[in-house]
């Protein structure tokens, strides 16, 4: 990863900038915190007005996330794809723009309390990095530094909101299976929509993925180093990722694979997502 | 108007067997006559007729409790024919709050033989617009009917009380629908024509399942039963090949065994490439191998599993029905105090404290400066300003007392306290 890491500023003078963005990446982090446990506590507490109150807090923490970005964004001179902290807050945006899509077709109103908690868990880890700002030694490798970033995260994001369905499904099934018809059989949707979600957003989460995994070995090459001299560590995991998503993409189409395994699996891949990501972005 | 003096009078199924209250029921027409019978009556200011196939009630307000509750109890047995006697032990009656709070609990289903059923709001609502129409209703019930609507929507909306199915064929289309979802493009399959399976079936059809195929060990009768559910029939031995064109199957045969064994189930699942299954098992002794339910993608529920969810169901409507009467008693209180609200009498008494006060400070502010006058002068200046007083009053007192008893009575006196500062 040619990336160099450089001093905050080089003149003396504070970045009124990045004040305000740390501000507003404070206030963003806030509102996930309200949103997630306002999910959560709408699972068992069932008011329309916590629903609307968890709603409203996520929205207003996307804005000022959407503020924060872009604020960071015109001091460093590019996107956030840089460092550390710019790509996990990165992703806990995309999920959240892509929780909305998802919220705003599909209406499970429960959805939140199983993905919000993981994008405020994500922009949590991510107040915890490094805010220093990276420096690109070479603006020719930038393109495709770009693209492997944002395609990626946006199909780690589909595949956090999978992540999110799948679970629902498995406490459904579960349920229906055991004949033990709890508080969460009453509330969730069927299984046919948490299956048929897990599938839409990975079918439209992996050809992302392996286009953002495509133009990442590109910009690896571009970037001086030889296709062959991967770090292991590195992109072993990567592909690991690949082969389960492209197991559950490809098992649902061709050999019928669904419901409680198509749920497993989008488990099964988030959680290895998660692992990879400390082995590869770390 | 310190109490309302509301009264309930009636009987219903938890007092009264079904012999007794088929006697007692108004039909519409019947409620019109015994309006117009009741409203000649003066010591009954206005009521409400409820009569449902599980009780009749009467609700009203009267000048007397006491002659207005035994006056009802007679009215009911005299219109009825029946002996005062014969039905003593089955009327309960009610005065005020405990009034109140019983027809919020009624409009809310809490006193329903089967708690959260919905109906019961319709014929709440039904008896209060026929009692409307035929002008027997007035200010207190008006105000204590549109009430109890509205807690009866807040129950319903807020507690869990109609949540939950509590009857075998809901709870299996409520599961299929858990499933799969909307049922509209699905396919159910009836193997065995019972009664039972029949009524699951156009459950499920009143849902939106809209293809149905039948078979039976008889082919007449699957073709019969075929006919009514609008789906087609099948030969007994075809329905194993045709099992995978089924979304829900439901079993109802008399055969001695296990007609549908998990070989079947498994061949079936590959062929529709794991699309979900659910089997419905109302045969007793069961047509399905409890072993079905293993394979995944397959639910399968008998009958006393079903039974096992509708009885865990109604206890859950059971713990519902106490959380909404915390709800129930808040808005009992709410509607005693806005009776209290609508009483005249507190609000003339004030009136009439603060005008003797000005009148006493005046008076003796101009005896002081007049020291000449006799003992009996005085008490005639007293006197004077006195009749003035309650000369100024009396029409606006007389008007607010009548006012008070109107729809919009407490507009008058939310106004008096405001104009002259009674509340400061």
């Amino acid at each position: 990863m040619s990336l160099v890491v450089g001093t905050e500023s080089t003149d003396s003078q504070p970045r009124v900038g990045l004040y305000m963005g740390n501000i507003a990446f404070n206030i963003a982090l806030l509102s996930y915190l309200v949103s997630a446990l306002g999910y959560t506590l709408y699972l068992v507490y069932r008011r329309p007005m916590v629903n609307l109150i968890s709603a409203i807090a996520l929205g207003l923490g996307l804005f000022s996330q959407t503020i924060a970005i872009g604020l960071r964004s015109m001091e460093t001179g590019h996107g956030p794809y840089t460092t550390g902290f710019e790509v996990a807050s990165f992703f806990a945006w995309v999920i959240v723009v892509v929780f909305f899509l998802t919220e705003w077709k599909y209406r499970i109103r429960d959805l939140g309390a199983f993905v919000i908690p993981v994008v405020f868990l994500i922009l949590f880890y991510s107040a915890f990095q490094s805010r220093e700002i990276a420096m690109i030694d070479d603006p020719s490798t930038m393109f495709w530094l770009t693209m492997h970033r944002t395609l990626s995260i946006l199909g780690y994001a589909a595949f956090a909101i999978a992540f999110g369905a799948a679970i629902m499904y498995l406490i459904q099934e579960n349920q229906v299976k055991s004949k033990k018809l709890g508080v969460m059989y009453f509330r969730m949707p069927s299984l046919e929509v948490l299956d048929d979600l897990n599938y839409k957003v990975i079918a439209i989460g992996f050809p992302l993925f392996t286009l953002g995994f495509m133009t990442g070995s590109i910009w690896n090459i571009k970037s001086d180093e030889s296709f062959f001299s991967w770090d292991a560590m590195r992109t072993w995991p990567l592909i690991v990722v690949w082969l389960i998503y492209s197991g559950i993409f490809f098992g649902r189409l061709l050999v019928g694979w669904r419901g409680k395994k198509a749920a497993q699996g989008a488990i099964l891949g988030f959680v290895t997502i998660i692992v990879t990501y400390f082995l590869h972005v770390v | 108007m310190a109490e309302a003096n509301l009264i309930l009078v009636g009987v219903n199924h938890k007092t009264t067997p079904v012999e007794i209250r088929e006697r007692l029921a108004f039909t519409k027409g019947k409620i019109e006559d015994s309006v117009e019978r009741l409203v000649g009556f003066p010591d009954i200011i206005e009521h409400t007729i409820l009569s449902t196939c599980n009780r009749v009630e009467i609700y009203a307000r009267v000048s007397n409790q006491d002659s207005g509750i035994d006056f009802i109890k007679q009215f009911i047995c005299d219109f009825h024919d029946l002996s005062p006697m014969e039905l003593e032990e089955h009327f309960y009656s009610f005065r005020n709050e405990e009034a109140v709070e019983h027809l919020f609990r009624v409009s809310s289903s809490l006193d329903s033989m089967v708690l959260g059923e919905t109906q019961i709001l319709g014929q709440v609502k039904d008896a209060y617009s026929l009692a409307r129409d035929l002008r027997s209703t007035g200010l207190i019930l008006n105000q204590l009917f549109e009430k109890a609507f509205s807690v009866a929507k807040k129950v319903r909306d807020e507690t869990g009380i109609a949540e939950r199915c509590v009857s075998i064929s809901s709870a299996a289309v409520e599961l299929a629908q858990k499933i799969f979802d909307d049922l509209e493009n699905h396919t159910v399959m009836l193997v065995g024509t019972g009664e039972m399976a029949e009524l699951a079936a156009k459950h499920l059809i009143s849902y939106g399942i809209k293809t149905v195929y039948v078979a039976s060990r008889t082919y007449e009768r699957a073709a019969n039963l075929a006919k009514t559910l609008n789906g087609s029939a099948l030969d007994f031995e075809a329905f194993k090949s045709e099992l995978h064109r089924a979304d829900i199957v439901i079993t109802s045969t008399a055969a001695p065994n296990f007609i549908i064994k998990k070989k079947m189930v498994e061949k079936a699942i590959h062929e529709r490439k794991n699309k979900p299954m659910f089997f419905i098992d109302i045969a007793v002794p069961r047509d399905i191998e409890p072993e079905v339910n293993d394979l995944e993608n397959v639910y399968l529920y008998d009958i006393d599993d079903l039974q096992v969810v509708v009885v865990a169901n109604m206890h859950e409507r059971e713990k519902e029905a106490e959380n909404a009467m915390t709800f129930i008693r808040d808005e009992v209180t709410k509607f005693n105090n806005w009776v209290g609200s609508l009483d005249a009498v507190p609000t003339i008494v004030e009136l009439r404290n603060q005008a003797e006060a000005v009148r006493k400070e005046e008076i003796e502010k101009t005896l002081k400066k007049m020291s000449h006058l006799s003992e009996e002068d005085q008490q005639a200046l007293h006197q004077m300003s006195s009749s003035m007083i309650n000369k100024i009053l009396h029409k606006p007192t007389i008007k607010l007392k009548k006012q008070t008893q109107s729809q919009d009575g407490h507009v008058y006196l939310k106004a008096i306290r405001h104009l002259f500062h009674l509340d400061d």
